[in-house]
């Protein structure tokens, strides 16, 4: 079986392709550039064409595949009804699926479910990174407002960190709210 | 407690009334609480809509009518209770092609501009080359008006040139790297060519059909149905921001509005162009103002006539070459809900239609008709060939054309 995943996200397309690569008799092809794309799906014939529900190509690959009826290998979304929970789950985790006609149900369900999967453990990852960086944002405004308080109070680093604390938990906010209260402050009053 | 909406949209300007209706309170007041889910494709906010990611979207009118009849996807009934606005499209070409066809610091006449495209065509012909344009979807409005005005003046769309699918934000790349010589899109997106320098304006959509149906606001029929009330009082706040969003007082806070991220997340000023029917034809021109360029509010604009639902089915059946079908064209005609928009609408003074249906195309002035509340009067709502359209005999209006 050919499988082709569009989907402008190299990482992304990446995880999906290392999930799908468990599948028996799969040939899986990712296509992560948005030029010339109908010129490769048609290079690729594939079975299957996974695309994620964010990408702009979506309209241009729909009317290719109508346009195809006429071809030997016809693509439709993916239709046989009694499958319809299959495509929910795909369609709330973000991919949908075409598949070529007269692909038999029982051979796209388990690879839709590991699609959804693969869409969901990115979707975490990517959830667990945004975290990360946040938190590291929010480590840098209270070293930028630690700094701010020793060079203004002539302090120590241990004792700029326990005046935010104190201030924190005095107006029950968290430290690194007094942090950017600090710098803004410091900022508005005409420091770097 | 206020009743919630999820509401499906592309940034597009024409998706301005559900907006309006949440931004300036007109939904909190009919008890609703709106919020929204902005896509980059039409294939996603139709699968959002089918997989109740949403409960309602903008959509492209005929998109609604092959989503019925399971065009490109399994049959599932959509109901369209309420017409987001006619026209609002525009035809921008690259700019030689432009200067060539479309000469001069107005909009051309359609059918001179057209006549000057033939020759075009011609050449390209003798060189064994076709024209390319770019539509947004197969199922547009777009494609069928832009398909109309070729037709109409003896350019065939399938054999003379060539027509693909491009989504509306990459048709200025698209012109700039000539995979395109000209794109029938939405506003903002003409006007980002014309900014961009890489196309011309030569036509609005409105030009071929002064009245042209554009998005609707559709549902799945079930959800339609479970929600009716909620719908209805969707409908009236959609009323109070199509009157508040043409009142030229508010223009500069709408364009403001729609700019905003969460929305069409673009240039303000080419907003505020569009919204004030008001196009720069050429980079560095000053704006043309064409009146009714887009149509969201007067005349009962939003009112889902059945006929017009039955023009696009004429269209589908004669580009993508199939039988008329009675049942087809029913089913079709049932997409559009004037029954739905009348119930919402009845009691609150608004105008509302005292017919359903109408021959399109056939009012060539301002003229008085029956009205089941208020005065209703049409404006010149004609074809620019002046060919009319009965959705009694659709079957003689086909052949009519050919």
């Amino acid at each position: 079986m050919r499988i082709a995943i569009v989907d402008e996200s190299a990482v992304r397309a990446s995880i999906i392709e290392e999930g799908l690569a468990e599948l028996e008799g799969c040939q899986i092809f990712v296509l992560t550039e948005r030029h010339a794309l109908l010129a490769r799906i048609q290079e690729i014939e594939p079975d299957i064409v996974l695309i994620d529900l964010g990408n702009p190509s979506r309209d241009v690959l729909e009317e290719y595949f109508a346009v195809s009826r006429a071809l030997a290998r016809p693509i439709a979304m993916f239709v046989d009804e009694a499958d319809d929970h299959a495509i929910a789950a795909s369609i709330d985790a973000g991919v949908s699926a075409y598949v070529v006609d007269g692909l038999a149900a029982h051979r796209i369900r388990p690879l839709l479910d590991l699609a959804v999967k693969r869409f969901h453990a990115f979707a975490r990852l990517q959830s667990d990174l945004a975290e990360a960086k946040g938190k590291l944002a929010e480590r840098e405004t209270i070293d930028r407002a630690k700094r701010i308080l020793m060079d203004s109070k002539q302090i120590s680093e241990p004792e700029a960190y326990g005046e935010l604390r104190r201030k924190a938990m005095q107006s029950s906010k968290r430290i690194v709210e007094i942090a950017e209260a600090v710098v803004t402050a410091h900022e508005l009053m005409g420091g770097e | 407690m206020s009743e919630e909406l999820t509401i499906g949209f592309l940034p597009l300007v024409d998706a301005c009334l559900p907006i309006l209706a949440h931004e300036r309170g007109f939904a909190e007041e009919q008890g609703l609480s709106l919020r929204f889910v902005r896509d980059i494709s039409w294939a996603t906010v139709l699968d959002r809509l089918l997989y109740g990611h949403s409960d309602a979207a903008h959509l492209l009118a005929p998109l609604a009518i092959a989503t019925t009849l399971g065009h490109g996807r399994p049959a599932q009934p959509i109901a369209a209770p309420f017409v987001l606005g006619l026209n609002g499209n525009a035809i921008t070409m690259r700019r030689d092609l432009a200067d060539r066809i479309a000469p001069g610091d107005q909009l051309g006449d359609s059918r001179a501009v057209a006549a000057r495209l033939v020759d075009e065509v011609q050449t390209q012909a003798a060189n064994g080359k076709r024209l390319r344009f770019g539509v947004v979807h197969r199922y547009s409005s777009h494609n069928y008006m832009l398909r109309y005005w070729l037709a109409s003046c003896g350019i065939s769309p399938d054999q003379d040139i060539e027509i693909i699918t491009i989504p509306p934000p990459f048709a200025a790349d698209a012109l700039a790297a000539g995979e395109i010589d000209g794109a029938c899109v939405g506003e903002p997106w003409n006007s980002v060519s014309v900014e961009r320098g890489v196309g011309a304006i030569v036509l609005a959509t409105a030009q071929i059909w002064r009245r042209g149906v554009e998005k609707v606001l559709a549902l799945r029929e079930p959800v339609l149905e479970e929600r009716r009330p909620a719908i209805e009082a969707l409908i009236r706040a959609m009323r109070r921001a199509g009157e508040y969003f043409v009142d030229p007082a508010n223009w500069q806070s709408v364009a403001a509005l729609l700019a905003r991220p969460e929305y069409l997340d673009g240039n303000e000023k080419l907003i505020l162009n569009a919204i004030s029917d008001r196009l720069v034809l050429r980079q560095g021109a000053e704006p043309v103002h064409y009146s009714d360029f887009m149509f969201q509010y007067r005349e009962a604009a939003n009112f889902p006539w059945v006929s017009q639902a039955e023009w696009l089915y004429s269209q589908m059946i004669r580009w993508e070459g199939l039988e008329f079908s009675a049942a087809h064209a029913k089913a079709a005609a049932r997409v559009f809900r004037p029954d739905v928009y009348r119930s919402a609408l009845i009691g609150t003074g608004d105008i509302l239609p005292g017919a359903s249906s109408k021959v399109e195309g056939s009012v060539s002035q301002p003229t008085s008709v029956t009205a089941q509340q208020g005065d209703m009067v049409l404006a010149q709502n004609s074809f620019f060939d002046g060919r009319v359209f009965d959705p009694d005999d659709i079957p003689g209006y086909l052949a009519s054309l050919t």
